[in-house]
């Protein structure tokens, strides 16, 4: 039960974390019709910014420094990179996007060096809030869960019960109609698109910490957030949402666990013999899958449900 | 009248020359470029062309962008490995010289297993869907290191079995000419395929998928077909990249190779078929010749795949080809200023950017002497004075570059309307 509890927190706020990262990319799918590759490489800068600014000025100034940052990164890149290859057509911006990546983690490469940088939770949260039975659970992981939380409500509020978001709304269905209307849909797409890229960045200065800061986490959580996105059906959020729960719970909890096939048959009286075909599969753990878990999921909805969880249409 | 059908089939005498003209570059290439370090190049140059066009022949040719396309070349690799060690051992009569037909088929397998997940969808879904089986590969082969041989991989000696006709695939001169010779033999059937109904269908299926199954025709099935004949050529490429190295690794299976794939025929061009042969070359260039100067090789690489993706969808090909119409008219000289003040506003530009970058990298970690010299100028990267030169110089660069594309235009254009005042 122990178990159990503290890897269903850590799973919430991971999962919320991916959330955070995979809700930017889902609007500005639905809006531009792009599906931005660097998406990730932003939220790795978000990280990469807040080490900065907190080995300077603290924490606390990062939190709201570094995100944006990012964001502003993000409008120029919509403005003077994706809208010029706009014309060319989706693969293009696709194209545009892939190497962008690319280009960022090998700036990344450039400045900030090949190894992890030491990007600590700050002192006023380093430290255990409290127990669950005999485990201590730690305060930053909370703070992370509130954070997403908040941020995430606040959008959902900005999105529905203000007029921007109303535009934004219009805009995802009937861009056609809100320009006749008067209302400068580019600049909408740049807003959104700035402002999915300050939501990666700020998921990149609380997650940063947590995990860990390094060239390589862009490539490590970028893929899993298109696996989220192809899961929840493409462009749907509350799909992303659930989506991003569930490959969060499945990952924590399947790396906490050591279970192995052998073990499964053995409960049924079967034996492997170790020289059979069959001995290397049957030894793997489950915590050694868990990296191919979520592709395995993708590949499994994509044969029985193509259009995601929550999916209007098989696109 | 026994046979209705009118069949019109001249000589095409062009094409025979081109061909010719290939082998005849493939066969006299090593003896032009003798140094031993143009024989690993123009190896390697010879194993991208063949995955370079197997990987246009989904998004040039079928309009699926794959982002795991190593897939097929990895795994074909690892199952030619295996196969060479059997023939080192005995185990099975094969001459090395026909393994790459031993990846090809394996990888042609790999594409009908994922190719039936994966082809399920098309256009942004199928992109992603490919990076997801790409990740699952890379993934499980560190899992299974029985087979896969885990971090280190599994290596090999190419030296093995009963040498034919004298040749044993020790000196890289005889491993140079197998991969001329599959190269070329994988050229022609790539080529012979784009003249076949599927090659077609393919290209229909790319322009207008609803109106390809409006006509009767399975869009899917066009997709997967073409996705395991491109398969078959990237198993063909991995193999004779496992005869090369010797050794196969997680590397082969990776992102990494399914990116560098995919600028190198993008950079080539996609829309021709030959695009991809020059990307491939240039991409070779890029990683052999260039790694050796500067650690931000792949900052360069990644700036000017950019560059192509904004201002030249069409690849290296487009450009050379949209001069042939100019040079015909006898109007290349018009041309030739605004070229060459595009190329120097380029160049200062570029010399501006190799300081900053250089000077970034210095700075980046502190065991690194900041003491530094390009192009024989000797400064410390923590002084004032070179990063404003190389910041004036960059900046300056791009202006005089907007002014130049500028001008570059206008001739363009009053070119160009020459051309359609001629026509009219």
């Amino acid at each position: 039960m122990e178990f159990f509890l503290v890897q269903l927190l850590n799973g919430i706020s991971y999962g919320l974390l991916l959330f955070m990262l995979s809700s930017g990319l889902t609007l500005v799918f639905s809006l531009m019709g792009v599906l931005n590759f660097a998406h990730a490489s932003f939220y790795m800068l978000g990280g990469y910014f807040a080490y900065q600014v907190s080995v300077k000025i603290g924490f606390w100034p990062a939190l709201v420094i570094a995100p944006l940052l990012v964001g502003v990164l993000g409008m120029a890149v919509e403005r003077f990179g994706l809208r010029t290859v706009h014309r060319y057509g989706h693969v293009a911006e696709l194209l545009f996007t892939f190497g962008l990546a690319y280009l960022i983690e090998e700036a990344v490469h450039l400045v900030w060096g090949r190894a992890a940088v030491d990007y600590r939770v700050p002192p006023e949260l380093d430290g255990p809030l409290f127990a669950i039975y005999t485990s201590q659970y730690p305060a930053y992981r909370v703070f992370m869960m509130l954070m997403s939380v908040a941020m995430l409500v606040s959008i959902w509020l900005a999105l529905t019960r203000t007029r921007v978001g109303l535009v934004i709304q219009a805009a995802l269905s009937h861009p056609q109609t809100v320009e006749a209307l008067g209302h400068n849909v580019p600049r909408v797409f740049m807003l959104v698109f700035g402002g999915g890229a300050a939501l990666a960045g700020l998921a990149g200065v609380i997650g940063g910490n947590a995990f860990v800061t390094e060239p390589g986490m862009a490539a490590a959580v970028g893929p899993i957030i298109f696996v989220i996105v192809v899961v929840g059906g493409m462009g749907s959020l509350a799909g992303a949402f659930i989506a991003s729960l569930l490959i969060g719970c499945l990952q924590t909890f399947s790396v906490g666990l050591d279970w192995k096939l052998a073990g499964l048959f053995e409960r049924f009286g079967w034996s492997v013999s170790p020289d059979s075909a069959f001995a290397s599969i049957s030894q793997i753990t489950l915590a050694q899958t868990a990296p191919v878990l979520p592709y395995l999921l993708m590949v499994l909805l994509l044969i029985f449900r193509p259009r995601g969880l929550m999916g209007t249409r098989d696109g | 009248m026994a046979d209705a059908t009118l069949r019109f089939a001249p000589l095409n005498l062009g094409r025979w020359m081109i061909w010719g003209a290939t082998a005849l570059a493939l066969a006299i290439a090593p003896h032009v470029f003798t140094q031993s370090f143009a024989l690993t190049l123009l190896t390697q140059m010879g194993t991208l062309i063949i995955f370079a066009l197997s990987y246009n022949m989904l998004l040039g040719q079928c309009g699926m962008l794959s982002f795991g396309h190593a897939v097929y070349s990895g795994l074909g690799a690892y199952v030619t490995v295996h196969a060479l060690n059997m023939i080192g051992k005995g185990a099975l009569a094969l001459p090395v010289s026909m393994l790459p037909l031993v990846g090809g088929v394996a990888g042609a397998f790999f594409g009908v297993l994922f190719g039936y997940v994966t082809t399920k969808r098309a256009g942004t879904t199928f992109a992603l869907i490919s990076l997801g089986i790409g990740e699952l590969v890379f993934a499980c082969v560190l899992m299974f290191p029985g087979f896969f041989g885990g971090e280190g991989g599994i290596s090999s000696n190419r030296v093995a079995g009963a040498p034919v006709l004298g040749i044993t695939f020790g000196p890289a001169i005889e491993v140079y000419y197998l991969v001329a010779f599959w190269c070329f033999v994988s050229m022609v059937a790539m080529f012979a395929l784009t003249q076949t109904p599927l090659g077609r269908m393919a290209n229909a299926v790319r322009d207008n998928p609803e109106r390809a199954e409006f006509i009767g025709y399975d869009t899917q099935k066009v997709r997967f077909l073409q996705l395991v004949l491109s398969s078959f050529f990237a198993g063909v490429s991995g193999a004779l990249s496992c005869i090369n190295f010797e050794i196969v690794t997680a590397e082969n299976v990776s992102a990494i190779r399914s990116g560098g794939v995919l600028l190198a025929a993008f950079i080539g061009g996609i829309p021709f078929f030959f695009g991809p042969i020059i990307g491939a070359a240039v991409f070779i260039f890029f990683v052999v010749a260039l790694s050796g100067f500067t650690h931000a090789w792949l900052l360069y690489l990644g700036l000017f795949f950019l560059a192509m993706v904004l201002y030249a969808p069409g690849g290296i090909a487009s450009l050379i080809l949209m001069q042939i119409p100019v040079m015909r008219a006898g109007r290349l000289r018009e041309l030739a200023a605004p070229y060459l003040l595009a190329l120097a506003a380029f160049l200062v530009a570029f010399a501006g950017l190799i300081g900053l970058v250089e000077m970034v990298y210095r700075l980046s970690d502190a065991n690194l002497d900041t003491n530094m010299s390009l192009a024989g100028i000797a400064f410390n990267a923590k002084a004032q004075a070179p990063w404003i030169v190389s910041g004036a110089l960059l900046a300056a660069g791009l202006v005089a570059l907007r002014y130049a594309a500028r001008f570059v235009g206008e001739r363009w254009a009053a070119i160009q309307q020459d051309f359609e005042a001629g026509r009219a």
